[in-house]
């Protein structure tokens, strides 16, 4: 192996989200003189990014004033809020409570967002490197991070070189930002290795899954901003819907579910469709036609479980952190806010020592803390979860204590001893048909020839243990059908299954990651470029 | 010798087609834009040929409004020396686009020109062709094997009957098919690279050419679904079947 | 009063069919339809472009050097007989493709590709994003509209014409910067999956590698292309080059046999503009029926075993 080349800068950034951007820009605005490099694997900016998305302008107001004369596009003042409580035919109109009320936010798409701040960032003379994957961490002599190695591309299924071998470089920078989102690989492997989850609890997420559609004329109320919860879902499954209305009769549709679910039978995916044929849900949708869909992990754990935010060399920021409010619906403003931090402090300081100290004691995890209690609460049933919800807000989250969050792969029961919830799901004929459906409205693209980015790291817990513990759950919490259990035929044996990783249907959502009661699935980053190409998600 | 290598913005090949509800057009709005990858597949071959020795420059050359600056530079960074914009406001024809392309010839002199078979928006398949009968050269399209040796190329070209040989004397155009080579990816230091290489504006009009006699495009349409057909029950019936539909 | 000509496509043997089928184009733009045969020693072939329905005149084109299709020496021919029409159409095989662009630019007008409807005489429909659109083209008023014939569009016309057939001298020299060398024809293997007029396919269906060989045996007596869904290949029964799809190669032959393949979204996506579609599939509920010309619901080895035993 030659050595690999090296580029060098003064930041690297990894991941063109909301933080590492913010990031970015904030770090050019205070310091131009700083060499600043943000890598992204999706082949635009943009393109990996899935959200709601209703945003708190605040940050923006603040890291790019005069942004109103310019916004993104597709930016609808939000104009109403509903929530409603669903049964599986009715529908009860909730209050919406303070922390949900989207006076003066708006309405976007956040993939579009990124698309549109990457060349403000570029104006103040960020180098930005979509399609290139940050596979792993450079260490320095001393142990410390010292910048990124992207991955090789051109390399065959087996591992072997293709003629378009080519070898990934090493960025190094005394500091790096880990803004990788959600479930971040590099993330995971840092909070690992430098234990930075010792003091927190586990981490806790959800699978949001979201579909944009183009609907009957006059249907859509641009600025209408709904939610939905209960039906389909069980009274110990947390989750719920949005409906977002956008002009040119667009209607942004999504459903989020707490990887907490206890049911090994559960299909997020058949849910959120489901949800979908709700009387009040299917009239919207009935006639019109769907533009894209994807699905993404939502780390919900908040204050309880948010990680030390720095280490030798690095700093996590955003979701990669998990700095997203749940009771509020949102993140994005939340990641800004983060990453703009990272780069306050690195331009006043020069160094990521004394961040963590500077984020804890930042209004970001200020509005974490007061609704610390709030998703916890649900562990116990909707109505409990429901009353408790309503105590913490009218209070503020200023009564003492603080629940406990736990991890979601442990909270999957065993088959063995479990009774399913009924759940009274109807045949439904609103597209898409199914998940592989869904991905070709994802526009996910890996090329085939590359190595499953989809490692098992005990593939004989897969045909022994967790199909009779489990009934192999990956082949229904992925929302895209990479995990399918399939006949081994040739060798006679009846009966013997192998697990099939359809890896290029992969849409980098991280579910499997999270959700493996095994804990053995681990996601890695494919080639630089491949995965979702989402459009205005 | 100069290889001058045409490269067009198009929808990319990843993006799912979809045709806008009024009929004007297919929704482009937020999709990626790309290099053609058969254009690609024309850049990767003038590189290899330079790097084999048998060129001195390779040039990138592409028609449309500054958008397209995005795409040049790409050529850049997989490896073209400097780029020429032929820089039109409106979307261009291949006949106007040959034009241009004789003009940017006359000024560069090139040994070859190379483009891809078709582009992925208008499937049209003609600039190369165009472009070789007004400069009065030989054309050698579809190529899936090319050899260049001094005054002349031989090139392989993939046609329905099987594979055809043609010699041909330089100058020439060739387009190029899908199994002629795999491009290169672009390597990250290259693109910074990239932004230093020259980068040349010419107006359309400076250049002489004006746009005359386009094909009006109108309606647009998505294509017909397919509907579900008969079922048979057994092999006898589906031959049956197949033989009416004088298919066997 | 339109004056059509097609430019036939031939090699020197026979004519190709898709000239037949740009007559049938051209009886859809309606007037005189003339046929030009440039080639060297082609008589054969002008006695079949002179056979077919509605054409009124076959001019052949002899020389020695217009034997091979070399598009520079073709075209000057074309243009030479081009003044007396209003079009100057060919087939969009790679030999049109080649050849009718170059005449266009002499003629100094614009393009038509891949007609697949007539409008009106100047105006058609057209094919762009692989099919993923259909768009109305038409051309400017007065000018010699050159265009070429999308042949999955169009039915061969009938032979029971008798057209006269009248000879002129070739107009220009031999281009000299041009030298054909041969053609190498695909030969006895099968033929290539992109190009191939028949195709039979298999899915995970077909259950394992071995399960396969009924499948390239079905396609050799057939004559026809082998492919494979994304699944059959993922599953390592066959090569990943012949996978068909969204992510596989996107083609259109005159017939299409899906064995053991569900019909995935991403699997039509490749088919969706082939001629006839045969599925055969034990589930009966698979999608690849709701898109399938001719459905069978039934176990794909014993319906290969009898369409083996029926094919003789």
């Amino acid at each position: 192996m030659t050595e690999r080349e090296v580029m060098e800068y003064d930041v690297i950034i990894v991941g063109a989200g909301p933080a590492g951007l913010s990031c970015a820009i904030r770090l050019k605005q205070l310091k131009p003189e700083l060499m600043v490099a943000v890598i992204e694997k999706s082949a635009e900016i943009g393109a990996h990014i899935l959200s709601g998305a209703v945003i708190e302008p605040g940050p923006l107001d603040d890291l790019l004033p005069g942004w109103r004369e310019n916004p993104p596009p597709t930016c609808i003042p939000v104009e109403r809020d509903e929530i409603w409580l669903l049964s599986q035919k009715g529908r009860r109109r909730l209050p919406t409570p303070p922390q949900q009320k989207n006076h003066g936010n708006f309405i976007l798409s956040l993939g579009a967002m990124c698309a549109w701040m990457a060349p403000q960032a570029e104006a103040l003379e960020v180098d930005i490197f979509p399609g290139y994957a940050a596979a792993g961490i450079r260490y320095t002599e001393n142990g410390e991070v010292g910048g990124v190695i992207i991955g090789d591309m051109g390399v065959d299924s087996e591992g072997n070189e293709k003629d378009t071998y080519m070898q990934g470089i090493e960025i190094h920078a005394p500091i790096t930002i880990l803004s990788e989102g959600c479930r971040g690989h590099l993330s995971k492997q840092l909070i690992e290795k430098f234990g930075l989850d010792r003091d927190s609890d586990p981490q806790t997420y959800g699978i949001g899954m979201k579909e944009l559609w183009q609907v009957q004329p006059g249907k859509s109320k641009p600025g209408l901003v709904q939610h939905t919860t209960r039906w389909p879902l069980d009274s110990k499954t947390y989750g719920g819907s949005f409906i977002y209305h956008l002009e040119k009769d667009r209607i942004a549709i999504g459903f989020v579910t707490g990887l907490d679910y206890q049911d090994p039978e559960f299909v997020p995916f058949e849910a959120f469709q489901q949800m979908k044929h709700h009387p009040m849900v299917r009239d919207l949708l009935e006639g019109g036609e769907i533009l894209s869909s994807g699905a993404r992990a939502i780390v919900e754990g908040g204050y309880q479980s948010l990680p030390k935010t720095e280490m030798p060399g690095a700093l996590l920021v955003g979701d990669s952190a998990g700095t997203l409010n749940v009771p509020k619906i949102k993140g994005t403003h939340q990641a800004m806010r983060c990453g703009m931090l990272a780069a306050e402090h690195i331009a006043e300081t020069g160094s990521w020592q004394g961040f963590d100290a500077k984020f804890r004691d930042s209004t970001v995890v200020k509005e974490l803390h007061k609704v610390r209690n709030i998703r916890p609460a649900f562990y116990k049933g909707f109505w409990r979860g429901f009353l408790r919800a309503a105590i913490e807000t009218i209070t503020a989250g200023k009564l003492p204590g603080t629940l406990k969050v736990h991890a979601d792969h442990s909270a999957l029961k065993k088959l063995d001893g479990y009774t399913a919830p009924e759940r009274h799901w109807i045949n439904r004929d609103l597209p898409p048909r199914d998940r592989l459906a869904a991905v070709y409205f994802a526009a996910t693209e890996h090329d085939e020839d590359q190595p499953v980015h989809l490692r098992i790291l005990e593939p004989d817990v897969c045909i022994t243990r967790c199909v009779e513990e489990y009934d192999n759950p990956c082949t229904r919490f992925c929302p895209a059908h990479v995990y399918e259990m399939v006949e081994e035929s040739g060798d006679g044996e009846s009966g013997a299954n192998r697990l099939q990783i359809n890896a290029a249907n992969c849409v980098h959502c991280k579910t499997c990651d999270i959700k493996d009661p095994y804990q053995i699935i681990q996601w890695v980053t494919p080639e630089g470029g491949s995965g979702p190409n989402y459009q205005n998600m | 010798m100069k290889i001058l290598v045409g490269i067009k913005r198009v929808v990319d090949y990843n993006v799912r087609i979809r045709v806008l509800s009024d009929g004007s057009g297919v929704d482009t709005d937020g999709v990626k834009m790309s290099v053609n990858p058969f254009d690609e597949i024309a850049l990767e071959e003038a590189l290899r040929i330079k790097e084999a020795g048998n060129a001195d420059e390779v040039i990138v050359v592409s028609a449309g409004g500054d958008e397209c600056q995005q795409q040049l530079r790409t050529g850049l960074a997989m490896g073209a020396d400097r780029a020429i914009q032929i820089q039109s406001s409106e979307a261009l024809q291949p006949l106007s686009v040959a034009r241009a392309f004789l003009k940017i010839i006359e000024r560069e002199d090139p040994g070859l020109v190379i483009f891809g078979k078709q582009a992925i928006d208008d499937d049209n398949s003609q600039t190369g062709q165009m472009l070789a009968a007004l400069w009065d050269r030989p054309q050698a399209t579809f190529a899936s094997k090319m050899v260049v040796n001094g005054s002349s190329a031989t090139v392989t070209r993939e046609v329905d009957a099987g594979l055809e040989t043609v010699e041909v004397d330089l100058p020439a155009v060739v387009t190029v098919d899908l199994r002629l080579n795999e491009p290169r990816f672009v390597k990250l230091p290259d693109i910074m690279k990239a932004k230093r290489k020259p980068l040349d504006v010419v107006a359309l009009d400076e250049l002489g050419v004006t746009v005359e006699g386009n094909i009006e495009v109108g309606n647009h349409a998505p294509p017909p679904q397919r509907e579900k057909g008969v079922m048979v029950e057994d092999a006898a019936q589906l031959i049956t079947e197949l033989k009416n539909r004088g298919l066997l | 009063m339109s004056r059509i000509l097609i430019i036939a496509e031939h090699d020197g043997q026979s004519l190709n069919i898709s000239t037949a089928k740009c007559v049938s184009c051209a009886q859809a733009i309606g007037g005189d339809i003339d046929i030009a045969v440039i080639g060297s020693g082609a008589d054969a072939v002008a006695a079949e472009a002179a056979a077919l329905d509605s054409v009124t005149k076959v001019i052949v084109v002899d020389a020695e050097h217009l034997e091979a299709p070399v598009a520079a020496n073709w075209a000057a021919e074309a243009v030479a007989l081009a003044a007396d029409y209003s079009h100057v159409i060919g087939p969009s095989t790679t030999m049109g493709r080649d050849l009718m662009p170059r005449i266009a630019a002499l003629a100094g007008v614009n393009q038509i590709s891949d007609i697949m409807e007539v409008n009106g005489p100047d105006s058609f429909k057209r094919p762009i994003y692989a099919g993923n659109a259909i768009v109305d083209v038409s051309a400017p008023a007065g000018s010699t509209v050159v265009a070429t014939v999308r042949a999955a569009s169009w039915k061969a016309a009938g032979s029971s014409g008798g057209a006269a057939v009248e000879q002129r001298a070739a107009s220009s020299s031999a281009a000299t910067h041009t030298r054909y060398i041969g053609l190498e024809s695909g030969g006895s293997e099968r033929p290539d999956l992109q190009s191939a007029s028949k195709v039979v396919s298999g899915g995970r269906g077909v259950g394992s590698e071995d399960g396969f060989q009924v499948i390239y045996q079905l396609a050799d007596k057939l004559g026809a292309a082998v492919g494979a869904s994304r699944a059959a290949v993922d599953a390592g029964y066959c090569a990943n080059d012949m996978q068909v799809g969204q992510t596989g190669k996107i083609i259109s032959p005159d017939l299409y046999m899906a064995f053991g393949i569900s019909g995935a979204i991403q699997h039509v996506t490749g088919i969706k503009d082939a001629g006839t579609i045969v599925a055969v599939n034990k589930d009966s509920e698979a999608p690849i029926f709701e898109i399938a010309d001719i459905g069978l619901a039934g176990d794909l080895f014993s319906v290969i075993a009898d369409l083996d035993e029926l094919l003789g």
